[in-house]
């Protein structure tokens, strides 16, 4: 998990430019990040740093900006101030060719899944190959049915539509889709929300194990402690716009740091308190 | 509230929306045009904007024409110039009547179906995993939604005209009594190819007008259904008033020599 140099698995695309190395192994490196929506500031300078192949989860409560911070990372929403540096590149003024680039170092399972309902599954699954890469349907639909074996799925789903799923089953399906085109990095917004506990369990495994085969840096947001202890080699807290805490999960439980502990054991008093406006 | 500034809210808000309406007919055509295409994206589109809707409009332009023929058998008789009711139903259906009502039909149609999907993409992150799969969401979603408006819609119109005309010689030759043979006579000899272009043309910029709409409502919208909802019914306001609008300014600039 910590050997950053070299390999890239030979197979993530995208990976041919050459990684920079120089950097250590710091793969994903976000500096004095600001972020607002009119006059609600959402993130307020965070500083994040996340090693090459590992996993890190970045935790707190609703409302916090944790989406936010992922979107800006991979390109979604632009940041107002602040670096966002990958594979020693920085990446927030980059527009058109060289933003479309970057994006292939990229997978993303939304909250919702964010499934194309008009697409059958396994068109859903190869989506990324077929048109943003192009390759030809036959063959795409191959990858697709074997992705969707990896996620645990038997090939008939490969031609049910999005609508005829269950919530885990769309979960398991973006995952497929995510890591379709093996992605570099791989971000999950809240993967085990609205889950029972058993699939929820089901789907920390799969993503522990998928991203493991993709030799695939992972960014999760998730405010499931019992997720956060399955899937994070490193945890970081965000509360008010800033990131208040980070380091390996073997210190969690005792970071002395009061927030982080509240946030932990879900006390509701303590020093974080409630905001009614997301 | 000081009505000044009530009425300095209205206008900077109008001018806003123009702008974002500007920024985005920019990137669409910018960005939408340049390759990489969609093209099964564009037939797919086609099909329904223009196959499917094909009953639609040909009810639309039968009963119009009809219509149009007892109305102007029933003026032109005020001058004993009833013989003029052919003539005048052609031009009246393929200049005016075809192009317009068909786009109005396809605004309410199309534009509404457009923002729906669109912006049920918009909410649901959609349009957001589009883009973290490297398609830039101009080209998969709006581009080939325009071309698709901009061919339909004048072929649709050549079948309203076609249909249309055909009603008013239904009733023409059924309830009025006119001659069958002098009826498409007179239709054919007095229709020039300006009024069947003039109305095609207009009714590609209708076709352009209306997808337009639909996609950039759905686009910008925001908050769950109920947002959803606003987007499709401003989708189908704002493309039927344009129509009308863009309507007028062809016809005035372009058609009325
Ligand atoms: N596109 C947007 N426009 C306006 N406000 C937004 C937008 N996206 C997020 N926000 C606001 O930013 C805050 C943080 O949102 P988010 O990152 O989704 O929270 P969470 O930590 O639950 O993922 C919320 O108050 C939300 O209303
Ligand atoms: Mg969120």
């Amino acid at each position: 998990m910590t050997d950053g140099k070299g390999g890239q698995g030979g197979k993530a695309p995208g990976a041919a430019e050459g990684v920079a190395t120089g950097e250590g192994d710091i793969h994903v490196s976000v500096r004095g990040l600001k972020k607002s929506f009119g006059p609600k500031v959402v993130l307020d300078g965070v500083d994040l740093d996340v090693k090459r192949r590992s996993s890190l989860v970045v935790i707190g409560g609703s409302g916090t900006g944790k989406s936010v911070l992922i979107k800006c990372i991979i390109g979604l929403l632009r940041p107002d101030a602040g670096s966002i540096v990958i594979d020693g590149e920085e990446t927030v003024h980059l527009k058109g060719r060289a933003r479309a680039r970057l994006m292939r170092k990229f997978g993303m399972l939304f909250q919702g899944a964010a499934l194309f309902d008009s697409l059958p599954v396994w068109e859903n699954v190869a989506f990324g190959l077929i048109h943003g890469q192009g390759v030809p349907r036959r063959q795409a639909r191959e990858v697709a049915i074997d992705r969707l074996a990896q996620v645990g799925m038997p090939p008939e789903v490969a031609d049910l539509y999005p609508a005829e799923l269950s919530g885990g089953m769309q979960k398991r399906v973006g995952l497929a889709r995510a890591i379709a085109t093996r992605p570099e990095i791989i971000l999950f917004d809240e993967p085990t929300t609205g889950l029972d506990p058993i699939m929820a369990a089901v789907i920390d495994e799969l993503i522990v194990k998928t991203v493991k085969e993709v030799g695939a840096t992972a960014i999760t947001i998730t405010h499931d402690m019992q997720s956060v202890r399955r899937i994070a080699d490193e945890v970081a807290m965000i509360y008010k716009g800033r990131i208040i805490w980070h380091g390996p999960i073997s210190q969690l439980d005792n970071s002395g740091n009061p927030y982080v502990d509240q946030f932990i054991h879900g006390r509701a008093d303590g020093p974080i308190k409630m905001q009614v406006r997301g | 509230m000081n009505p000044l500034a009530r009425i300095g809210q209205v206008v900077l808000a109008l001018l806003a929306e123009i702008g974002r309406l500007t920024l985005f007919l920019r990137d669409a055509l910018i960005i939408g045009l340049l390759p990489r295409w969609y093209p099964r994206q564009m037939l797919i589109q086609l099909m329904r904007m223009g196959y499917h809707s094909l009953p639609v409009i040909g009810l639309t332009a039968f009963f119009t024409g009809g219509v149009l023929a007892l109305q102007i058998y029933i003026g032109s008789s005020r001058f004993n110039a009833e013989n003029l009711v052919s003539s005048i139903v052609a031009l009246g259906i393929t200049r005016e009547l075809g192009p317009v009502l068909a786009a109005l039909m396809m605004a309410g149609r199309v534009s509404a179906a457009i923002a729906a999907e669109i912006g049920t993409m918009r909410v649901t992150e959609q349009i957001d995993a589009l883009t973290t799969l490297s398609v830039h969401p101009m080209k998969y979603l709006v581009a080939p939604r325009i071309v698709a408006g901009v061919v339909a819609l004048p072929l649709l119109v050549l079948v309203a005209d076609i249909i249309g005309i055909l009603g008013g010689y239904v009733v023409g030759t059924r309830s009025l009594g006119f001659n069958a043979g002098s009826y498409l006579a007179n239709t054919v000899n007095f229709l020039q190819w300006d009024d069947v272009t003039s109305g095609l043309i207009k009714a590609g910029v209708f076709g352009f007008i209306l997808a337009l709409m639909g996609c950039y409502h759905g686009f910008n919208s925001r908050g769950g259904a109920q947002g959803v909802g606003r987007a499709t019914t401003n989708a189908v306001v704002s493309a039927s008033i344009l129509i009308l609008a863009a309507n007028y300014v062809l016809t005035s600039t372009l058609f009325a020599k």
